[in-house]
């Protein structure tokens, strides 16, 4: 296999907290190809955006990489300085946030967002307005020529959305990272959101980091999955096996959890237990342990790496065959 | 899937709804425009739709929290929207709403045993710890939950806690805004099972509005699907969610995703184009047309009216609906 355009490894980002550092990410791994897209699945205070956020070396104050390479193309984009990062970020990696209205600048002309950042990479400004009214029209908005003129809070939510993956697209990056980029929209615009990025995947063949919470758009979307926990990446797979075959217990639970149209109606659902653990109180062992119906000794005591299993690798000492069978009173899924 | 035995009494009778707002620059703005729904006793009516369509105004309306213009909105048979004072406050004491962020209407500052027990003097009822201990358990709680703080509880039991507090008046309905979708996925089904549960032990009458129509097909006896201020789509739960009629719904159907990677991507030509019209300037004729994959002249003019499809199944779209009289034709 070729090189992955995009490669994480042992990626650890702390945050300062009055009580001392605080780390978020604790050994972050993956990898994703060219026009490939891969979804970053995780709840909340899992670590998912603040894998999006070291990626694109758009990191708040406060928070910062501590160990860990984030290799674009090979060139490891954590050890750069300032100023070459800054040329990295947004012409090589574009970032697409969850809300369109906050991360658009309200006083500022459609038009003008865009070719800003252009700018700011050394495109002319006549280049870059040519560039400006192409790429609107790409992201399917209508006559972008006029567009051009409006301002945000004249568009609706998901033309902002469209400017925002516009602005993302236009430097003609390698990478794009979209920070659950559907979550505010109603579901008839999430799917034409879903779909515009897919185009704009195969026709440019940029390489797509997806964080999302929800696993109905992993399916739609990824060709593979990161599912984070507590930081880490608990299991990395293709999209069909994870959802097939889990072989971490917690994809497990999440995806027996879902209501689907095979279960029985109104009855109870397969409920994980417990709660997410605190970043702060780690247990010595497996972070999922204490809510883990299939725990050994071993999984009280270390922590497991990614473990390959069948095409996938997880983050678990236990095999799927020696799982237990799902608890009684729970209805299980076969 | 035959449904499941009521008494037939009916808990909540809508009619003819029809709700205005008034707002600065947009003019008057149609939240609701003659929307008419029933709902059994012990039943619950899954409500669907997205921004704008009506179905968080018509939680306001049953709760009272809103009058309607025009219609009536009738609660264990007795019209809440003319209801005065004393009866008011009884027939508040019926029908309770639970949000989608219980957080933002908890008390920082105020312990959680504290504010249930708020809530039961407001009513002047019993308010000692006792009930607020039983209170919590009924919801899947410790009683030593009372001693905590909102900062203090996870999402899913602050969410357990707005639970707690709308039982605490023991009424017999409950309308549901949106209750888990703020929830995370592994937290979502036990707020699911926790409503089921209660459902079946204290025989309460559900409102359950969400946009996603995979929980409202899970919990759901009868849905209803809404788009800009009418139900366009009612009927039992297996048939609106499985074997929709409504261009509308069918588009809602495949836009959720699943998550069963093995299913193709939607066909394009359900994949609806544009967005919600302003509620403000609503389409002629058939609000959906300008949307719609199957849109006529006649949808451009002419509103489509609610009309049975199969037995409790009704839809309002005059193309499905001049589809299945010609093909009532034919095998007549």
């Amino acid at each position: 296999m070729s090189e992955p355009i995009l490669a994480v490894r042992g990626l650890h980002t702390a945050i300062r907290t009055p009580s001392g550092p605080l780390e978020i990410l604790r050994g972050v791994d993956l990898e994703v190809d060219r026009g490939e897209t891969l979804a970053v699945v995780g709840e909340s205070g899992s670590g998912k955006s603040f894998t999006a956020l070291s990626i694109a070396g758009l990191l708040p104050a406060g928070a910062e990489v501590t160990s860990g390479q984030v290799l674009l193309e090979g060139r490891d984009l954590v050890a750069l300085r300032e100023p070459e990062r800054r040329t990295v970020r947004g012409a090589e990696v574009g970032m697409v946030y969850q809300d369109p209205m906050t991360s658009l600048n309200p006083m500022m002309r459609i038009g003008r967002q865009v070719t800003e950042g252009l700018q700011a990479h050394g495109w002319s400004k006549d280049a870059a307005r040519d560039r400006a009214v192409t790429v609107l029209g790409e992201v399917g908005l209508p006559s972008p020529q006029a567009l051009m003129r409006l301002y945000p809070h004249q568009l609706s939510g998901g033309m902002r959305q469209r400017v925002l993956i516009a602005c993302a697209i236009a430097p003609r990056p390698k990478v794009l990272i979209a920070d659950e980029p559907t979550t505010a929209l109603d579901v008839t615009i999430q799917q034409q959101i879903i779909q515009l990025v897919a185009r704009l995947r195969d026709e440019y063949g940029i390489a797509v980091v997806w964080i999302t919470h929800d696993l109905g758009v992993v399916a739609r979307i990824a060709d593979r999955v990161a599912v984070v926990y507590a930081g880490r990446v608990t299991e990395l797979a293709r999209t069909r096996s994870l959802f097939a075959t889990p072989h971490h217990p917690y994809t497990d639970g999440l995806l027996r959890s879902l209501p689907t149209p095979g279960d029985p109606h109104q009855a109870p659902l397969p409920q994980i237990g417990g709660s997410p653990v605190a970043l702060s109180a780690l247990p010595p062992g497996c972070p999922f342990a204490p809510r883990c119906a299939h725990r050994q000794d071993r999984c009280d005591t270390e922590e497991p790496p990614l473990i390959d299993r069948a095409g996938s690798r997880a983050a678990c000492w236990v095999p799927r065959e020696d799982w237990h069978a799902p608890s009684a009173g729970v209805t299980g899924r076969a | 899937m035959p449904d499941r035995p009521t008494s037939g009494e009916i808990a909540i009778d809508v009619r003819d709804v029809v709700k205005h707002y008034r707002t600065p620059g947009r003019g008057e703005v149609q939240a609701l425009d003659r929307v008419s729904v029933s709902v059994e006793r012990g039943q619950v009516l899954g409500v669907v739709g997205e921004s704008g369509c009506g179905k968080s105004t018509l939680a306001r309306l049953l709760t009272r929290l809103e009058r309607p213009d025009s219609g009536s909105v009738e609660i264990l048979g007795r019209r809440i929207d003319l209801a005065k004072r004393g009866e008011l406050r009884e027939l508040r004491r019926g029908i309770q709403l639970v949000f989608q962020d219980p957080y933002a209407s908890l008390d920082p500052r105020q312990r959680i045993g504290a504010a249930l027990a708020e809530v039961l003097s407001v009513h002047r009822l019993p308010s000692g710890d006792g009930r607020v201990g039983e209170l919590l358990e009924t919801v899947g709680l410790p009683p030593s939950t009372a001693g905590r703080y909102p900062h203090q509880l996870s999402g899913g039991q602050r969410q357990r806690i707005g639970i707690a507090r709308a039982l605490a008046v023991q009424p017999q309905i409950l309308v549901l805004d949106e209750p888990v979708s703020a929830l995370d996925v592994s937290v979502r089904a036990e707020i699911i099972n926790l409503l089921v549960r209660l459902r079946d032990e204290l025989g309460l009458t559900f409102v359950f509005i969400s946009h996603d129509l995979g929980v409202v097909r899970h919990l759901a006896d009868r849905i209803a699907v809404m788009y800009l201020g009418k139900i366009v789509e009612y009927g039992p739960w297996d048939v609106v969610s499985d074997t929709p009629g409504h261009p509308y719904t069918r588009a809602l159907q495949t836009a959720v995703p699943i998550a069963d990677p093995g299913l193709d991507a939607p066909p394009t030509e359900l994949v609806v184009t544009g967005e919600v019209p302003d509620a403000a300037d609503p389409p002629s004729g058939c609000r959906f047309h300008p949307r719609c994959p199957l849109a006529e002249d006649r949808c451009r003019s002419v509103e489509p009216l609610m009309l049975p499809a199969s037995g409790r199944h009704r839809l309002a779209c005059h193309v499905v609906q001049s589809e299945a009289a010609t093909a009532d034709g034919t095998n007549g």
